[in-house]
């Protein structure tokens, strides 16, 4: 089975002279669910330009799903549905017709057109919007409808672009369950999200891009594993007496009924519950101090990892 | 893309187009009508009266062909140049750029757009002006393909002037300062024998004059021009359009980085 997307040494320099890519190689297995992370201005989004076809690249190979994008750009087309990271509608449409032209453009009849955007705008929750103007629309409704019409033509890989951006807790989860749902079914899904704790959620891999350059990548259970450090705080029923310490963990104490606790690579809690147990004090509950995904960014963009 | 797929993409484009002009039709259709029906009854009939005959008929009956050619011209044009802008605009034009179809059926498509409003608005116009007059046609076939090439080729130079468009601005100033003064200047309410030598030599480079004898030629039977000169001049500027406009889709130009 071919990769869903495999890009070789690719590279763009725009014409003011800019490098935006220093040549990328990137692997993204079909059926994956695959997060492009970066800082802002490193890559992500002119990568997606170029396999859309609104970026044009200087060097290097793109194949989508096995095809050449410089040999059969549109066949590739019709296999990836793109989800920009601005709004792109014409306002004063409906809701129907932004998903019929869609897939017009991809050479949809019109009577399979509108059964499939009756099916994706009930399956994103926004069906009872079918004959509004794109206008009346919230921020939220337009992120759910670019999905809906990145879908339309059915394709096989779904690549977004900071899907999320401006959505609200509540709708974010409804759309992370229906990515989940599509990926299930099959479909590939590459996004780039500034959500740390998306990405961790939700995929599988991940690629880390900065300054044009791939910086690390790989399973992000396996990058996660390879943290130096992680810090945990501890919410306690009692007082934690001051000066509490335990040979080999850096220990301070936030505020008289939490301690935050810095592991090493190769610790456990166990020792600190028993000498806190030992105090008499009780742990009621314990969370991580900062996002696992978030540190391992920070790290890799750092060079400290 | 196979050619059923091309069809469907084709037609997509052309229903957007369609139901987006009429959707707005007071806008895109009902001043034509107004604006038109002005210059019959000021410049067809109170002054008209006073003028007598021009190109051996009624001053009514020459202005007729150049006022419909006018609207023509200008809707078909108006219509590829507001829509093809406006969606760059507002960058819906990244949904067409994005998919697999093909650059010809894009420049069709809007085209196609185009020409449906500049027939639309000749239907209506003439229809005005079978109150003012009658209309006995010398050539269908010359009315026809004039209406067809001159619809095609206006529509095409209103997808250029979008692309190279950055503002609202250079959207109007094409029509506001070359088409309008050039289709005054082509004929419409003159016989270019009333120009002196210099001013009538000075027409032919016009490619209006042309666009509006032909159009004259086929309703009346009369033309300041040869109308095989007058085909082969639409024909020239409707496939130096279209090749021009190809050739913009195809570098990108202002359309992708």
């Amino acid at each position: 089975m071919s990769a869903a997307l495999e890009i070789s040494n690719l590279q763009k320099t725009y014409a003011n002279g800019f490098e935006a890519l220093k040549g990328i190689d990137l692997k993204v297995e079909e059926g994956d669910f695959f997060a492009l992370l970066g800082p802002n201005g490193a890559g992500k989004s002119t990568t997606i330009g170029i396999l859309s076809s609104l970026v044009s690249k200087s060097e290097g190979s793109v194949k989508i799903c096995g095809i050449d994008i410089d040999e059969d750009f549109s066949l590739a087309k019709k296999q990836i549905g793109i989800v920009p990271q601005e709004f792109n509608f014409n306002v004063f449409e409906n809701v129907e017709d932004v998903l019929i032209h869609q897939a017009g453009y991809y050479g949809i009849p019109i009577s399979i057109a509108r059964e499939r955007a009756t099916y994706y705008l009930e399956k994103l929750g926004i069906l009872d919007k079918q004959h509004v103007q794109m206008r009346m629309l919230s921020g939220g409704m337009k992120r759910r409808l670019m999905i809906a019409r990145a879908l339309v033509h059915e394709p096989r890989v779904l690549i977004l672009d900071e899907p999320t951006a401006g959505v609200d807790i509540e709708m974010r989860r409804s759309m992370y369950d229906f990515l989940r749902e599509t990926n299930a079914e099959g479909r590939t899904i590459i996004m780039t999200t500034h959500y740390l704790e998306e990405a961790e959620l939700l995929c599988r891999n991940v690629a880390i891009i900065n300054q044009g350059k791939i910086v690390t990548r790989g399973a992000i259970k396996d990058l996660l594993r390879d943290l130096n450090s992680e810090t945990f705080l501890l919410d306690t029923q009692d007082e934690i007496p001051a000066g509490t310490a335990i040979a080999g963990y850096t220990l301070r104490q936030v505020e008289p009924h939490c301690l935050e606790v810095e592991l090493a690579k190769g610790q456990d809690l166990a020792p600190v519950f028993a000498a806190l147990s030992q105090a008499g004090v009780t742990v009621v509950s314990m969370r991580n101090k900062e996002n696992r995904l978030e540190r391992m960014f920070v790290n890799v963009l750092e060079g400290a990892s | 893309m196979s050619a059923y797929e091309q069809w469907i993409a084709f037609l997509t484009i052309m229903r957007k187009e369609v139901r987006r002009y009429l959707r707005i039709w007071t806008q895109t259709l009902l001043p034509s009508a107004i604006t038109m029906s002005l210059y019959f009854l000021i410049f067809g009939t109170l002054i008209g009266k006073r003028i007598g005959t021009m190109g051996g008929v009624s001053y009514m009956e020459f202005v007729v062909p150049g006022l419909i050619m006018m609207a023509i011209i200008t809707n078909s044009y108006a219509n590829v140049v507001g829509s093809f802008f406006g969606a760059k605009f507002n960058n819906s034009i990244e949904e067409l750029l994005v998919s697999p179809t093909p650059n010809y059926v894009i420049v069709l498509g809007y085209a196609a757009g185009g020409v449906s409003r500049g027939i639309l608005v000749s239907i209506i116009v003439t229809s005005v002006a079978l109150f003012f007059t009658k209309l006995d046609i010398h050539s269908w076939f010359v009315v026809v393909s004039v209406v067809g090439l001159t619809s095609i080729a206006f529509s095409l130079c209103g997808l250029i002037n979008a692309v190279f468009a950055n503002t609202f601005d250079d959207v109007n100033i094409v029509p506001t300062f070359v088409l309008t003064p050039l289709t005054y200047l082509g004929g419409v309410f003159y016989s270019l024998d009333l120009l002196p030598d210099f001013w009538a030599g000075i027409s032919q480079i016009n490619p209006l004059v042309y666009v509006v004898n032909a159009f004259r030629f086929g309703v009346l039977g009369v033309s300041d021009v040869d109308i095989t000169v007058s085909f082969t001049m639409l024909i020239g500027l409707t496939l130096i359009s279209f090749a021009y406009a190809m050739h913009l889709l195809r570098a990108g130009s202002r359309l992708r980085t």
